[in-house]
């Protein structure tokens, strides 16, 4: 029998009365990660890992929230419930649900490749897998996390030596983070956007060591941080906010980036191929790792990986779902 | 490859003009002859032959990257450029090449004459030595495009600073059709051969578009006027006993248009006329549609001859008895052309473009409005005492194009762009009504702000009806203001006509979709100017 269904509400557990990233209210949610497009507001009961915890509730105000650790099982009705690491940002998860002996994992969104600060994706046997396929197409390959990072570095080094900022866009939770773990801090101090230094506070706040970075306000003395690493939403570069740096070198690090046009479309002057979702290799190892028959897609390019699936024998499908996966796009990515 | 591969990267890293001038220049100073006059070749639109089909590509990639050559298919609306999409699917290469631009150029003229099964092996192999830049620019040249975000002035320009020769003499040694097979860096760029001048052309000066009214450019009386039309922009030339067509594409277009042979009878050889070629008849110019079954033949049946012959109209003189006169003011200029065509017997296929008189703006306003009547598409004005420039530069050419047509239309179909668009929705299909129902009558993909393109998108992916492949037809709940600057029947399409260069002009979030226009209000379109 189906563990889920899929409904215009969310994906709902009907053995255990409950919806994970649902986009409308219903009464009791679980929630993969803190990211928009699946933890919105207005639902009666939240449950997440506790590490997603303090930046969902720095995002959702007092929501009623009950946390669950990675690995710990919890029984919500007929449905045996444990939470396991994704790997896409800190806290974020896939979910196991199983019912009378069947088991479906709903992945979230998430890589595999370890970025140094999530805790690294694991793999869960399973028979149903949902899968996100953001980047689902072979033109979609990432090089190794350890090469983006020289290459922004040598961005960084250079631009810090002619006596300007870099500005880089990447997202205020989760990418921004993973940059500043990643980064060189002996080449120059790290100024932050407000977006991206109020999730940077949630994140020290539960013990997450992050280097340190100088919030940009209208009243911090440019001048004194000359050729600094300037971190900001993607959407801030081209706005009133990015004028104060002067003519400063813009970068924007996201999966997007490996198309060139793309990049040219955002006018930045380099693009990092850098990404929190799983690339071609990846879904495709995710996949065969869980040893599923049963797939479903739900957000990327859906279509193509279904039939990609199909042909690899795979019983797939396509839900149609509310999830948004990587956008260069999302204002500054708060609810 | 590498040096060129890394001039690639520089000029691709930056939106800015200063930094590709230096980019430029260095690799113009520092790299070899041949691999300069290759690079100078490419950045002037000039593409070596195609060595490969495309299909054979997408195979070939799709086999060596192990992928259906469906999937293969899907990837490439997404990337946006086949060359791209065949450097980002295959595996990573097992060695390297240190075989400069022009070896590679090389390589690609011999891959023409061969076999397929060789030419297969050499393209894999040259793929397996490329890494990923260098892949995509290879792949580049095999399919015969190249457009790299540098324009020739920039070129031109940084080719003046690394040489030391004046921009504009550059740009006109840089004009014709040269190829690096047929000349060398030293015959085109530094000592130019006086035998290979017998043809060229001049670089041409190209307008810019008044800015509401022409208001601002001063006394009426220090300008010309003259009508905007709607042909192929071109010089014919007529040097010793042969004569030239030459497109604004610096392609040579001579054989095209063998009604202009009569050039050679009628002109005093060393002249150069810039003007309009028109498909004309009955004293009026012809819709550009029966030019355009002109343009893609290279050569011309007498039946279609006869449907659509064609005139040159010209409008100014750039050479005179041999000499160089660009620099004389336009007034000046103008005369010797009008005395020059005044001398033609009336049937002669080269024609003035009349000079409009009038006494104030208000006075070419009414002019103007009357263009498309007698099928022009706006007027021109130039300054009276101006040289001929080269180039688009502000200040002595401007095009005062009538408004264009417009209907208001909804939007039924969405597909997602291309390339730079790929994570947008920008193509969609638009329809009037008619008899209770929409129908479709154009696409547009153009207009609108970057940030009305995002809030489009949202909105088509949460009104979806139905999916058809990578068409998405949405509720029909939008109307757009589609501009379009001409109209004719075409059978092919279902409302029965086709439109010239439809772009979104406004999002007209005040209009109820029952307000939309009809497919009559289109249809009376089609009579009044079709």
């Amino acid at each position: 029998m189906a563990v889920l269904s899929f409904t215009d509400r969310g994906i709902y557990c009907p053995a255990g009365d409950f919806f994970v990233d649902p986009w409308r209210p219903v009464d009791r949610a679980l929630v993969t990660h803190g990211h928009a497009d699946h933890a919105r507001p207005g639902h009666r009961r939240y449950l997440a890992t506790a590490s997603a915890a303090p930046v969902m509730r720095h995002r959702l105000g007092d929501i009623p929230l009950e946390t669950i650790a990675y690995g710990e099982t919890r029984r919500i009705g007929d449905a045996q419930v444990s939470f396991h690491p994704a790997g896409h940002v800190p806290g974020s998860a896939q979910i196991r649900i199983e019912v009378g002996g069947e088991v479906w994992v709903i992945s979230g969104d998430y890589k595999l490749e370890q970025d140094g600060l999530s805790d690294p994706f694991e793999p869960i046997r399973c028979h149903a897998f949902v899968s996100e396929c953001t980047f689902g197409l072979p033109i979609f390959r990432w090089r190794p996390q350890a090469e983006v990072m020289t290459d922004i570095n040598a961005w960084w080094a250079e631009n810090a030596a002619q006596g300007r900022f870099s500005l880089l866009g990447a997202y205020a939770l989760g990418k921004a983070q993973r940059l500043l773990a990643g980064v060189d801090t002996g080449i120059g101090p790290i100024l932050t956007h407000g977006a991206v230094e109020a999730t940077c506070a949630v994140m020290r706040a539960q013990g997450i060591a992050l280097p340190a970075t100088v919030p940009v306000t209208p009243d911090t003395d440019l001048k004194a941080h000359m050729g600094a690493l300037v971190l900001a939403p993607p959407s801030a570069l081209a706005g009133p906010w990015a004028r104060r740096f002067g003519p400063a070198a813009t970068g924007i690090a996201s999966g997007w980036m490996a198309l060139r046009g793309v990049r040219r479309r955002r006018g930045a002057d380099r693009g990092f191929v850098l990404s929190d979702h799983a690339d071609w290799t990846g879904l495709n190892a995710a996949i065969r790792e869980t040893g599923a028959q049963r797939v479903f897609v739900t957000h990327g390019y859906t279509a193509v990986f279904r039939r990609w699936l199909a042909e690899q024998g795979y019983d797939a499908d396509i839900v149609e779902t509310a999830y948004e996966g990587e956008s260069l796009d999302t204002a500054t990515d708060q609810p | 490859m590498k040096r060129f591969a890394a001039l690639f990267t520089a000029l691709d890293r930056t939106t800015k003009i200063t930094p590709k001038v230096d980019a430029l220049a260095a690799y113009f100073t520092q790299a070899p002859e041949d691999d300069r006059l290759w690079t100078v070749a490419l950045l002037s639109g000039r593409r070596p032959r195609r060595a490969v089909t495309t299909t054979r590509l997408r195979e070939w990639a799709a086999e060596r990257a192990g992928l259906p050559l469906w999937l293969f298919e899907e990837c490439y609306p997404v990337v946006g450029d086949l060359a791209e999409t065949i450097a980002l699917v295959l595996p990573d290469p097992s060695g390297t090449s240190t075989a400069s631009l022009s070896d590679w150029m090389a390589e690609i003229a011999t891959l023409a004459g061969m076999e397929d099964s060789e030419r297969k092996a050499r393209i894999l192999a040259a793929w397996d030595r490329l890494d990923r830049t260098e892949r995509f620019l290879f792949n580049k040249l095999l399919t015969g495009g190249f457009r790299v975000g540098v324009s020739q002035k920039l070129m031109t320009r940084a080719l003046s600073r690394a040489t030391g020769i004046d921009e504009a003499e550059l740009a006109h040694r840089l004009m014709g059709d040269w190829t690096p097979a047929t000349t060398s860096w030293a015959g085109l760029i530094e000592t130019p051969d006086p035998a290979a001048q017998q043809a060229r052309p001049y670089p041409f000066y190209l307008a810019y578009q008044v800015d509401g009214t022409p208001d601002a450019l001063g006394d009426p009386a220090n300008w010309l006027a003259e009508y905007k039309w709607d042909g192929i922009r071109g010089q014919l030339i007529v040097r010793g006993g042969d004569h030239f067509v030459w497109s604004r594409g610096e392609e040579l277009m001579t054989d095209r248009f063998p009604e202009l042979v009569a050039a050679r009878d009628f002109l005093r050889p060393g002249i150069a006329l810039d003007g309009e070629i028109l498909a004309w008849a009955d004293g009026r110019p012809l819709p550009f549609a029966a030019l355009q079954k002109r343009i893609t033949r290279k050569s011309v049946p007498k039946k279609l001859l006869a449907e659509a012959p064609v005139v040159f109209t010209a409008y100014d003189l750039l050479e005179e008895d041999g000499q160089d006169i660009r620099q004389r003011p336009l007034s000046d200029r103008r005369a010797r052309l009008n005395a020059i065509i005044a001398a033609l017997p009336a049937d002669a296929p080269i024609r003035p473009s009349p000079l409009l008189p009038f006494d104030d703006w208000a006075a070419l306003a009414e002019t103007r409005s009357g263009a498309r009547d007698i099928g022009a598409e706006g007027v021109m004005l130039k300054r009276a005492d101006a040289p001929y420039l080269s180039g688009r530069k502000k200040g002595d050419w401007w095009k005062w194009k009538l408004d264009p047509l417009s209907v208001d239309a909804v939007m039924i179909y969405a597909q997602a762009g291309h390339g730079r668009r790929a994570t947008l929705y920008t193509d969609f299909t638009f329809a009037v009504w008619h008899d209770g129902e929409l129908v479709p009558f154009t696409k547009a993909y153009s207009g609108l702000t970057d940030a009305e393109f995002r809030e489009i998108t949202q909105w088509v992916r949460r009104n979806t009806l139905q999916r058809f492949g990578p068409v998405r037809q949405v509720k029909p709940e939008h109307v757009f203001e589609i501009a379009f600057e001409g109209i004719q029947e075409s059978p092919r399409h279902k409302s029965g006509l086709a439109l010239r260069f439809p772009r979104m002009a406004r999002w007209r979030r005040d209009k109820p979709v029952a307000e939309a226009n009809t497919l009559d209000d289109l249809r009376a379109m089609l009579a009044a100017w079709g």
